[in-house]
């Protein structure tokens, strides 16, 4: 197995989601065949060859800076699982 | 010929000369959906008081004599493009509730063109998938064979189109998704450019890849929707501030002075015979048509591409979806004991399984330690690969492959291997590394079984040019097109 139980915890967690029993071990499988999988990349030679990290040769899209509205707040709480007087609710993040 | 079969540009002549309502052509297509949607599960919502409505708005503007090319013709917009107000679930429980506040910029350009939407087109979750079976409602079926998977992940749309429950429709495509579906259900797919249309309101996946495009009966129709749906737009600042050419300039009936390349890599291992002997039939066909055809060009990074794809995808997707929080909008797990454990469990319960595992191969190629040995690597061979699709196009003004190695194959076939699924992409990714625009048009139909009459299962050929070369591809698909009969089966529903 290219990864192991705990790096599947550890993964899960750095991304904050939990995962179920099942889920870690499939995953572990699945992850580690398609990781193994991978290693042909290293096949290649890439020695002095920049990245790519987008198609387009677009660099540092700008635009002027002028105030505009925005959204209504009523608008885009609607979509909010829980608000209260205009913000959004979450529990206590301070004990 | 009923009204809901016809192609854009057909319930155009008809609207123009007052012979059929939008209303009349609304309510056939509307009809369709009730006669067929039961088995082919296209939609996830039908918007029919909508559709009507939109379809009495576009009656009054054809009345005052200034219509467009789209206005009036029902369309199916994939559910991963935000249309305000109604639901866009992105195939996911975390999204099930999600009304979107605006507009996204091509449901904009639609709406300016007197767009009637008939509904939301199903998808594999968050556009992950090769089959919309990740579907988080259900998985929509192939209208050749029910019993087959559409492709995906825009297999509502394809399907939505093949079954003739609407006209057109948009899909989105990252690794393949219009192009694989429209090929397995035998309609005409086009992704565009990197750039070409603004990804404003598309719901993002891998910000790098993902492109907006259409899904139509024909060539014409593409260009028709493509003529509306391309262009900048300031919201999204990877859209290309560049002119758009009238696409419909581009249906010349011949390919004289056309460069066609076949590159030897993309016949891969395990491709179905009949889909090779279609492809070869397709080339030869436009050899005859006048191109010019070089059957050895070669791209010996082809094979590195899938790799390279699910190193990158999984890792950008993996940023955007971190949004997803239970906090701002979408499913919302409260049953924990802090903020830290909801925002947990609202993940674990939000995400469906293929989400969860392209999460999870993200995270791990860009966590510390790693971030070099994968991410870093896949950029780079990102690189070659654009760099050998340069040097090809230096020679060839398109080149032409497969679309997928196999016709639509078998619901559940392939959902227990995801590595076996991602293989079914092996042809079309490299277009989305490179940023390229390439086609799937319908070339053959397979024989699903022995037994006659069943009308086998469509088969599509797949036609690249270099970056914002839209109109070579869309002449070579024409002039094709236009010289065979296969854009004329249908699925016998």
């Amino acid at each position: 197995m290219a990864i192991t139980r705990e790096e599947v915890q550890h993964v899960a967690m750095l991304f904050r989601m939990s995962l179920s029993e099942e889920e870690i071990a499939k995953f572990q499988q699945q992850l580690s065949q398609i990781i193994d999988y991978f290693q042909i990349l290293q096949e290649l030679d890439t020695e002095g060859v920049p990245p790519t990290s987008n198609p387009l040769p677009l660099q540092n899209v700008m635009r002027d800076d002028e105030p505009r509205p925005s959204f209504p707040t009523d608008d885009i709480l609607a979509n909010a699982p829980r608000s209260e007087r205009g913000f959004f609710r979450v529990r206590a993040v301070l004990e | 010929m009923e009204l809901y079969s016809l192609s854009i540009h057909e319930a155009a002549d008809l609207l123009a000369r007052r012979e059929v309502s939008s209303r009349q052509l609304t309510e056939a297509v509307l009809d369709r959906i009730r006669q067929v949607e039961d088995r082919v599960k296209a939609y996830v919502t039908v918007t029919e008081e909508l559709a009507l409505k939109q379809a009495e708005e576009a009656d009054k503007r054809i009345a005052a004599g200034n219509a467009a090319p789209l206005t009036g013709v029902p369309a199916a917009i994939k559910d991963v493009i935000c249309t305000k107000g109604v639901p866009t679930t992105c195939g996911s429980r975390m999204l099930k509730n999600f009304l979107p506040p605006y507009q996204a910029h091509v449901t904009e350009r639609l709406l300016d063109a007197g767009l009637v939407m008939v509904g939301k087109a199903n998808m594999d979750e968050y556009a992950m998938g090769s089959s919309t079976e990740n579907s988080a409602f259900y998985p929509t079926r192939n209208p050749w064979d029910l019993e087959r998977v559409p492709g995906g992940s825009s297999g509502g749309s394809a399907a939505a189109v093949a079954a003739d429950e609407c006209i057109y429709a948009l899909g989105s495509d990252t690794g393949g998704s219009i192009r694989q579906p429209a090929s397995l259900c035998g309609v005409v797919g086009f992704k565009p450019t990197y750039g070409r249309i603004s990804r404003f309101g598309l719901v993002a996946f891998a910000s790098s890849l993902d492109q907006i495009g259409p899904l139509t009966k024909d060539v014409t129709d593409c260009a028709l929707v493509m003529n509306v749906i391309a262009g900048h737009d300031r919201r999204d600042s990877t859209s290309a501030p560049l002119e758009v050419p009238d696409y419909t300039q581009s249906l010349i009936p011949d390919l004289k002075g056309i460069r066609i390349g076949v590159p030897q890599e993309y016949f891969v291992e395990g491709m179905d015979d009949q889909v090779r002997a279609s492809i070869e039939a397709a080339v030869n066909k436009m050899e005859e048509l006048g191109a010019e055809v070089d059957w050895q060009v070669s791209l010996p990074s082809t094979g590195y591409a899938l790799a390279c794809y699910y190193i990158i995808a999984p890792s950008e997707a993996m940023a955007n979806l971190a949004r997803y929080d239970g906090v701002k909008y979408g499913y919302s797990n409260m049953r924990g004991d802090s903020m830290w454990r909801n925002l947990e469990l609202t993940r674990q319960h939000g995400f469906g399984e293929e989400v969860k595992r392209r999460i999870m191969l993200g995270t791990y190629a860009l966590s510390a330690g790693y971030y070099d040995a994968y991410y870093l690597k896949a950029l780079k061979v990102r690189t070659l690969i654009r760099r050998e699709f340069d040097a090809a196009f230096e020679k060839c003004d398109a080149l032409v492959t497969a679309v997928a190695p196999t016709p639509a194959f078998k619901i559940g076939e392939k959902t227990a291997d995801p590595l076996q699924m991602y293989l079914s992409d092996v042809c079309t990714i490299p277009v989305n590394i490179a940023g390229l625009p390439a086609i799937s048009v319908p070339c053959g139909l397979a024989d699903a079984s022995p037994e006659p009459g069943r009308g086998g299962l469509p088969v599509g050929v797949h036609i690249m040019a270099k970056p914002f070369d839209e109109p070579t591809i869309l002449r070579v698909a024409y002039a094709y097109e236009q010289a065979t009969e296969w854009h004329k089966a249908r699925p016998k529903l």
